[in-house]
Parts: C-alpha cells; sequence; structure tokens
C-alpha cells in the first residue's frame, strides 16, 4: 500500500493519457536516459516521448543491450538504470539483462509494453507474460491494469529497485491502459507496507562483531559489491586501516579497496591471487563485508576459512548463513554498519600476520609469460599503469575477464564492472555504453574476448551513433578461452567446439564508422592503448591479437579447496638464438 | 562445523529427525495480482518440498492467508522463511512449528458402496464424525475434518471399500490464542 502525500509537478486537473503519465513520471523521478526500442504496443508512449525532451532516449540495436546498457549505467552512477521496450519479443530480449541484474543487484527498472487488456491471454499479436516469465528474476513486477494506478506504480518500482538490496524491477503497460486518461499526480514519497528494508544493524550484533574482531591475530576482511553499493569505500579504509587488516575483494568487490595500499590483497576465489586465498584460509576471524559467498570465492565450503570465527555484514538477511553459516551477523547497511563499527575498533597486533602475507606475496606473486604474442595479461597491466586506475573498465565474461580482475590496479569504486553472478558473454560493450552515458569523467573502456564482443556487436552501430568517447578493447586470442581452458584441463584436452572463426574485427569496426586499430605484437601496445585514450572524438576499437592458448592462473578448480589451487607451471624456457623465448612477469598487489 | 548440508533435493525423503522434520509456516500476503505465484514460484526455483498448500482470504480484505507445510532441516527452514520475507507482497511469516497452534483438514472423500457395504462405511462415518454429504445407489460422499492424522486414518480405514475420487484442502492453521498451558 502506498501512501500519497503531495501532488507531483504537474497542476491537478488536466485529463492525460496514460503514455503522458508515464513519460512525466519518469520526468519526475529524475530520470535522464532511458534505452529503448519502441514497436507496436509502446507506440503511444514513444509518441509522448516525442514532446518530452527532457529525457534522453537512447535507440539500442536490439533490447538485450538496453538492460545491459541500463545495468552499466546504473554501476556507475549508482542511479536506477531504466529500460523501455515493447511487448512479446522486445519484452523476452530483456530477459538475459534482467536476470543478470538480478544475480548482481543493479539497481535496474523494465517497461515493457503489452496487449491491450482485453487481449491478454489471447495469444495475440506480439503477446508473451512478461510479469510471469520474469518473476523468478526480479526484486519484483507489476502488471499497471488501471490508468490510476499507473503513476503510483512506477513510483514504487523506482522505490524498490534502488533500496534494501537493489535490484531489477519490471512494470508491464497494457496499451490501452496507456490511451486510458486520469489526473497526473507524481506522489513525492512512498511506502510500501510489506516492504521495510533495514538499514540500521542491530547495536548489540555490531558490538558483539566488536569484541570478536578485538581478539583477532590474523584477520581478513573478504569485501564484496555490496560495499560499492553502499558506497562504504571510505569505511572500509578506516576499518581496514585502524585494524592493519588485509582486505580480498571478490569480483564485484574490486575497487572498494584501492590496491595501491600494502593491506590489498587482490581478488579472491577460483581465479583469486594465491595469498589472499591463502591468507583466508589460515585466518581466525574473517569479517564479510557485502558479499554472499558464492561458490566461486568458496570453493568446497567446509573448507572455506575453516578457522576463523565469522562475522557477515549484509543488506539480505537471506544472504546470511545460506551457504556457510556465521558467527556474527549483521543485517544492515553496509556504510551505516562499518560507521558504527569503526567506533569500537582499536588497531590490532597484525604485524606478524601482515609480514607473513607480504613473504607470500613475494614468493607466490601474480604471474604471467611473456614472449614475441602478445599476452592479453600484459595489455591489462599495461592498461592499468597507463589510465594510473583512473578509468571505468567493463568486462564482458571468461578468461579476458579474469585478466583484468587480476592484473589492473584497481583504485575507484565504481571503476570495475562485469557481469559476475549470472556470467553474461556480450555484457561489457552494451554495459560500457551505458556507463558512457552516465559518467563523463573518466574514460570507459569496453574489454572482451572475441567470442563475447560478436554476442553483442551491434550496439557498435548505437555507440557511434552517439559519438561516445569510449574505448573498445577485443582481446582476440580465436578460442572460447575459459572452455579451452577447461577442456584443456580437465577435459584430456579434448577441445570441442571452442575455436573460432572470425570476422576482420578491424574493418567490421570501420564498417559501423569507427576509428579501429589492431595490434599484433607486444611493442605495440602501450603506443596503441595511449593513441587510443587520446582519441577524443567519439569511440575507438582496437583488437589486440594475444597468444591462443594461454591459462588463467592461479586456479581453484571448481568445488576444490586452496589445497588444490593451481599455480602457473614453472615456464620452459626456449632459447632461440641464445634469447630466452619467454621470461616470466610478475605482479605483486599492495 | 560451518557448513550447511542441504539433503537431496529429489529422489527420497530422508527420515525426520530432531532437525529434519515438517514444519507448518502462515503467510500472510498482499491479496495483488501474482501474490501466490510468487510464493509457490520460489518453493519450485529452490528445490523446497511442499507437502500442503492452502490459500484463502483472512479478516482483512486485501491480505490473504497461507498455509505451507513443508519440509527441511533448520537451515533450510530458515532460507524459507527468509525468502519468503524477501518476497515484496509478504506481510508476516510465522513458523507454527514453534508455537502452540490448532490445525484442520477437510477431506471429500467419495466411496463405492453396494447395499451390503453402506452400513459399515455409515457406521465409519459415525466413528470420525463425518457427514454424508451425497448419496447415490453404488456410491457415497463423506465430508471430514480434523487434523492430518484424523484425515489420513478416516481414508485408510474406507480405502477397503474402493474410494472413487478424494479431495482434500490441505492444512490450514492458527496459532493458539494461550501459548502456556492448554
Amino acid at each position: 500500500m502506498s501512501t500519497q502525500k503531495a501532488t507531483g509537478t504537474q497542476k491537478q486537473g488536466r485529463m492525460m493519457t496514460g503514455a503522458e503519465i508515464f513519460v512525466r513520471s519518469l520526468v519526475a523521478e529524475g530520470v535522464e536516459v532511458v534505452f529503448g526500442y519502441p514497436g507496436g504496443a509502446t507506440i503511444g508512449i514513444y509518441d509522448a516521448l516525442v514532446d518530452l525532451s527532457d529525457i534522453k532516449h537512447v535507440l539500442v540495436r536490439h533490447e538485450q543491450g538496453a538492460t545491459h546498457a541500463a545495468e552499466g549505467y546504473a554501476k556507475a552512477t549508482g542511479k536506477p538504470g531504466v529500460v523501455l521496450v515493447t511487448s512479446g519479443p522486445g519484452a523476452t530480449n530483456t530477459v538475459t539483462g534482467i536476470a543478470d541484474a538480478f544475480m548482481d543487484s543493479i539497481p535496474i527498472v523494465v517497461f515493457t509494453g503489452q496487449v491491450s487488456l482485453p487481449l491478454i491471454g489471447n495469444d495475440a499479436f506480439q503477446e508473451a507474460d512478461i510479469v510471469g516469465i520474469t518473476r523468478p528474476i526480479t526484486k519484483h513486477n507489476y502488471l499497471v491494469r488501471d490508468v490510476k494506478e499507473l503513476a503510483k506504480t512506477v513510483k514504487e518500482a523506482f522505490y524498490i529497485a534502488s533500496t534494501g538490496r537493489p535490484g531489477p524491477v519490471l512494470v508491464d503497460l497494457p496499451k490501452d491502459v496507456m490511451a486510458h486518461k486520469t489526473t497526473f499526480h507524481y506522489p513525492e514519497s512512498v511506502e510500501v507496507r510489506s516492504y521495510k528494508p533495514v538499514v540500521e544493524g542491530h547495536p548489540k550484533q555490531i558490538k558483539k562483531a566488536a569484541e570478536v574482531i578485538s581478539t583477532a591475530k590474523r584477520p581478513v576482511l573478504y569485501v564484496g559489491g555490496g560495499a560499492i553499493q553502499s558506497n562504504a569505500a571510505p569505511e572500509l579504509r578506516k576499518l581496514a586501516e585502524t585494524l592493519q587488516c588485509p582486505v580480498t575483494t571478490t569480483l564485484h568487490g574490486l575497487g572498494a579497496f584501492p590496491e595501491n595500499s600494502p593491506l590489498a590483497m587482490g581478488m579472491l576465489g577460483m581465479h583469486g591471487t594465491w595469498y589472499s586465498n591463502v591468507a583466508v584460509s589460515y585466518c581466525d576471524v574473517l569479517i564479510a563485508v557485502g558479499a554472499r559467498f558464492d561458490d566461486r570465492v568458496t570453493g568446497k565450503v567446509e573448507a572455506f576459512a575453516a578457522e576463523a570465527q565469522k562475522i557477515h555484514i549484509d543488506i539480505d538477511p537471506s544472504a546470511i548463513s545460506k551457504n556457510v553459516k556465521v558467527d556474527v551477523p549483521i543485517v544492515g547497511d553496509v556504510k551505516r554498519v562499518l560507521k558504527q563499527l569503526n567506533e569500537m575498533v582499536q588497531r590490532l597486533d597484525t604485524k606478524d600476520w601482515l609480514a607473513t602475507i607480504q613473504q607470500w606475496k613475494k614468493e607466490h606473486p601474480l604471474r604471467y609469460r611473456s614472449g614475441d604474442a602478445i599476452r592479453a595479461q600484459y595489455v591489462i597491466q599495461k592498461l592499468g599503469e597507463i589510465t594510473g586506475g583512473d578509468a571505468i573498465v567493463v568486462t564482458d565474461v571468461g578468461q579476458h575477464q579474469m585478466w583484468t580482475a587480476q592484473f589492473f590496479k584497481w583504485i575507484h569504486p565504481r571503476s570495475h564492472i562485469t557481469s559476475g553472478g549470472l556470467g553474461t558473454m556480450g555484457f561489457s560493450l552494451p554495459a560500457a555504453m551505458g556507463a558512457s552515458f552516465g559518467r563523463k569523467d573518466l574514460p570507459v573502456i569496453s574489454i572482451s574476448g572475441d567470442g563475447g564482443f560478436q554476442m553483442n556487436s551491434q550496439e557498435m552501430a548505437t555507440v557511434v551513433e552517439h559519438k561516445l568517447p569510449m574505448k573498445i578493447f577485443v582481446i582476440n586470442n580465436g578460442f572460447l578461452g575459459m572452455v579451452r581452458q577447461w577442456q584443456e584441463l580437465f577435459w584430456r584436452r579434448r577441445y570441442s567446439h571452442v575455436g573460432l572463426s572470425n570476422p576482420n574485427f578491424v574493418k567490421l569496426a570501420e564498417a559501423y564508422g569507427c576509428t579501429a586499430y589492431r595490434v599484433e605484437h607486444s611493442s605495440d601496445v602501450e603506443d596503441v592503448i595511449r593513441k587510443a585514450l587520446a582519441h577524443k572524438d567519439g569511440p575507438v576499437f582496437v583488437e589486440f591479437v594475444v597468444e591462443q592458448e594461454d591459462n588463467v592462473y592461479p586456479m581453484i578448480p571448481s568445488g576444490q579447496t586452496v589445497n588444490e589451487i593451481l599455480d602457473m607451471p614453472d615456464p620452459v624456457l626456449k632459447p632461440s638464438n641464445g634469447v630466452p623465448e619467454e621470461s616470466l612477469m610478475t605482479v605483486v598487489k599492495g | 562445523m560451518s557448513h550447511i548440508e542441504h539433503p537431496p533435493k529429489s529422489g527420497s525423503e530422508p527420515k525426520e529427525t530432531e532437525h529434519y522434520k515438517r514444519h507448518t509456516i502462515s503467510i500472510l500476503v498482499e491479496n495483488k495480482f501474482g501474490a501466490f505465484n510468487r510464493i509457490a514460484g520460489m518453493f519450485a526455483a529452490k528445490g523446497y518440498n511442499i507437502d500442503s498448500l492452502s490459500v484463502g482470504p483472512t479478516e482483512e480484505e486485501d491480505v490473504s492467508r497461507m498455509t505451507i507445510v513443508t519440509r527441511g532441516d533448520d537451515q533450510i527452514i530458515e532460507q524459507i522463511t527468509k525468502q519468503l520475507n524477501k518476497l515484496i507482497d509478504t506481510l508476516k511469516v510465522v513458523d507454527l512449528t514453534f508455537e502452540n497452534f490448532v490445525d484442520r483438514e477437510l477431506v471429500l472423500v467419495k466411496v463405492q458402496t453396494t447395499q451390503s457395504t453402506r452400513p459399515e462405511i455409515m457406521q465409519i462415518a459415525e466413528i470420525f464424525r463425518a457427514k454424508i454429504v451425497d448419496i447415490s445407489p453404488r456410491s457415497v460422499t463423506l465430508e471430514s475434518t480434523g487434523s492430518q492424522q484424523k484425515v489420513d486414518a478416516i481414508i485408510k480405514m474406507l480405502k477397503p471399500f474402493g474410494i472413487k475420487e478424494l479431495a482434500r484442502t490441505g492444512r490450514v492453521a492458527l496459532k493458539r490464542e494461550f501459548q502456556g498451558e492448554v
């Protein structure tokens, strides 16, 4: 139930169509950009958009691109992303992006056209039960049956998407409801009696956490995307520095804690650093902050931080004790809880512990081989060095994603955007596009593999149309590299349908009207990155042709423990003309 | 041990123990389009068992009550209540298993009869205080309410005569007002 208080921006009295009310509601909500694609069921809404130019509408080239763009926009700005598509196929094409946003707790609001109310259920043209289809992958969804409910529903949708544990909300808009008329009031506030997210942590639990922390000799902070969602980076830094506690982040936590700090251990989990995984297995107190003990992080759950007392701070009560039982659960907003915790804790004596970790960092750094062929890791490392971390980097899914997480030095929150939970190939280009609409202060760099890039490459047209100053990097190894790696390591190198026959990427980019480069030698990598970053007039595309069969290390095989960690095998140095063909590069974080 | 063991989601049902047992969960939900589907769908999507589910209006016009009988160990039941609370339309979730509660179920059973078996069936009905709600030369339909065990018992008694059709409502339950000595 919502309480309607004052009226919105519009004076009472004038009768308006649902379409106009809808558009005015978006304006009242402060929406700046809508990613959409028109169709029969939304033609009335698109007509209303003509006269209301306060909102920028971005015409994507496929509705999946719209949802990923909205995700990228939301992750980069912290504001909900908005999608507007038509009924039937328009709606079903948004499903992957909605599922992605649900898994990664991204606030987006998706408006779908629907056939007129009397036709619903009749297998009408372009009809799909999108509310039914998306029920398990949305935080909440609505079918608006009465134009009088429309403004209130829009308000609720934004409220639910962006509060508590954020997530996608879908609102289905039947064509006739958009033509019905009523007066417009946009409620200023909203109250849903059955939805009251807990934001304040329980003081007793916070006190208990502080007590547990005070006993720690080998503490570890395990930080997830929740720390970024709640803008808690300053509080987190204060806690880590006060305690002198080492910090490891999940894939979505990258950027929550600056990796130039000596306390930083980089990412943990399946492809995390050796030392962060080992530190977690040896720690005596684990402080989980806005993380959800995902299987890619824990491996075999029985062995995950088995020695440690566990504190878990999360806004979602159902995330607590879902996979791993914790000793001190604290339900609440990460920022607020950390603020209170910071007032109760004191410096710990972790000198020995930090020295041990420092030693591990030296003994087991992140490594890669370098030789004549370009190594993807080298590209990422150089990109990190040249930008100094001052960039928004949007990755796709696969090997390049893990290498970027490993070898880029993450400094700022919201500088790393990727598809984590769902692992959606094709995410990067449209998500980076969305981020680029939301953030003009930093360069936005899309990084994909040759496989993932082709899953949403149609959005090149949108990027070029809007002259977005994006850098679009494709790491081309001619393979679906991560699957190939698994087939190599666990399926006796029986490669099954992992080789890609690719188009000429540079010509493809040029066909879209984009400046494009191909890099084939290590010696050219740095120059081309600098050239791309300096390119201000619209997007620039760079294809890096890299070593075909390289693996992501370290690797903890699925469902196993840190004892089974595969570190990179030592290189076989093959001298040719007296010069080693390959040498070993090492990178230490923190 | 910190690991949460999930019993197999399919296959044979584990035996009831102190930590793995049947729970009766009462849920108040907004009486809105799709609310029932959200709850039933959550159980299906997460692989939780539903032994019975009943839904109907309450004293408040816009609120429905669902009573779900489910099975699981402590952690699963904890997750079920959390996941139910997470759904936007859910107003209140109570696991009645930890409370004193009354529960009832209603069954309609259509039993085959002949002239010779009818008196015996009537006698069983009388013992269970069941009502005869329909009768024909070859069948009689009984209505019985009670706890699940009572309903199970009358069905068992009637089975030898041949049950033509049967409909059960599933359990409805309310917390008792007095939680002390009852």
